[in-house]
């Protein structure tokens, strides 16, 4: 009887524990690995690195959908919902941009996103805007490996931008 | 003074307790709210048969289209391209790889377009095609803008069933 009471408790104790972590992780932020080399300079600099960038992921910006332009966002994949990419973010809603096929206007609720390494970047140069719902948070800091422990500015590229 | 400090500690520790109690009870109707299922109010002309112009309280679940179980006929909840801050109630025409044909401007003129839906896209379309701003206005919507499906209605009372 003794036994399964502290299983009980324990179980318990779990399950409150889940409940406030899932609540944190979707409301307020949480942290997340960066897979692949599309934002190479900024994370994972080196292919032959060990592990992968871990990165803090703040959702406050989700209750305005306010964004910034330079700011660098986690959004799913529009052509998969499965995946998640991790691309800056170069024009918002109303801004003209200059492409392969000439200048589009970013249409409104819309914003264009870049990699950092435009070599091997999946990103709207192949499936054009993405609608700012998809985005599920702003990438704010690495958290590690701790030698790489560092804000995340926001950072303009200057080519590609028309006015 | 020991027993008075005594008595102080008592209290702090089971205020902290129900505060522990109240912040788990938050905590558990935000996962409710969010994974399994929620009541929504919706309103407006565009899905005009099915649910009326002045509102109607729905229950949505949130489980299949993580799954990937919405199909085309299913009443969604979808994430306003245009405008990430509103949410809106449509029906799924066509998933990816479809081929749809619509009518342009029903009120007018008879024309109609073929389109085919891209990957990871879906099709969704009013039941009150006169007045309903869908896919014909901003095109196919990535499947990620899905935030869940309706499945029964709640209010008023005397339509209560599934749509």
């Amino acid at each position: 009887m003794g036994t399964q009471n502290m299983i009980l408790n324990v179980f318990k104790k779990y399950i409150g524990i889940g409940l406030v972590g899932i609540t944190v992780t979707d409301r307020y932020g949480g942290v997340c690995p960066i897979r692949g080399s599309s934002m190479s300079p900024t994370f994972n600099p080196s292919l032959g690195s060990f592990t992968d960038d871990y990165v803090f992921l703040e959702k406050f910006c989700l209750d305005k959908y306010r964004f910034a332009h330079g700011d660098v966002v986690i959004f799913s994949d529009p052509t998969n919902y499965k995946e998640r990419c991790v691309k800056r973010i170069v024009a918002m809603e109303g801004d003209y941009i200059s492409n392969v096929s000439g200048v589009v206007k970013v249409p409104e609720g819309h914003c264009w996103v870049e990699g950092d390494n435009s070599a091997s970047s999946f990103d709207s140069r192949s499936f054009g805007p993405i609608p700012l719902g998809l985005i599920h948070g702003r990438v704010t800091h690495i958290v590690w490996p701790p030698q790489r422990i560092k804000k995340i500015d926001r950072k303009v590229p200057q080519e590609g931008l028309a006015f | 003074m020991r027993l008075w400090f005594g008595k102080w500690t008592a209290i702090a520790k089971e205020s902290v307790d129900r505060a522990a109690i109240f912040a788990k009870f938050l905590c558990l109707l935000h996962v409710t709210n969010t994974y399994i299922f929620s009541p929504t109010l919706v309103y407006g002309p565009s899905m005009l048969p099915t649910l009326n112009l002045t509102g109607d309280v729905v229950l949505s679940e949130f489980i299949s289209h993580r799954l990937g179980k919405v199909g085309p006929g299913d009443v969604v909840l979808i994430q306003s391209p245009e405008n990430p801050r509103k949410t809106i109630t449509k029906r799924i025409v066509a998933m990816e790889g479809e081929v749809v044909s619509f009518l342009v401007d029903p009120s007018r003129s008879e024309k109609s377009r073929t389109v085919v839906v891209p990957k990871g896209h879906v099709w969704i379309q009013g039941d009150n095609i006169y007045a309903s701003k869908d896919s014909r206005n901003f095109g196919p919507v990535p499947y990620g803008l899905i935030q869940g499906k309706v499945c029964c209605r709640v209010w008023p009372i005397d339509c209560f069933g599934t749509l």
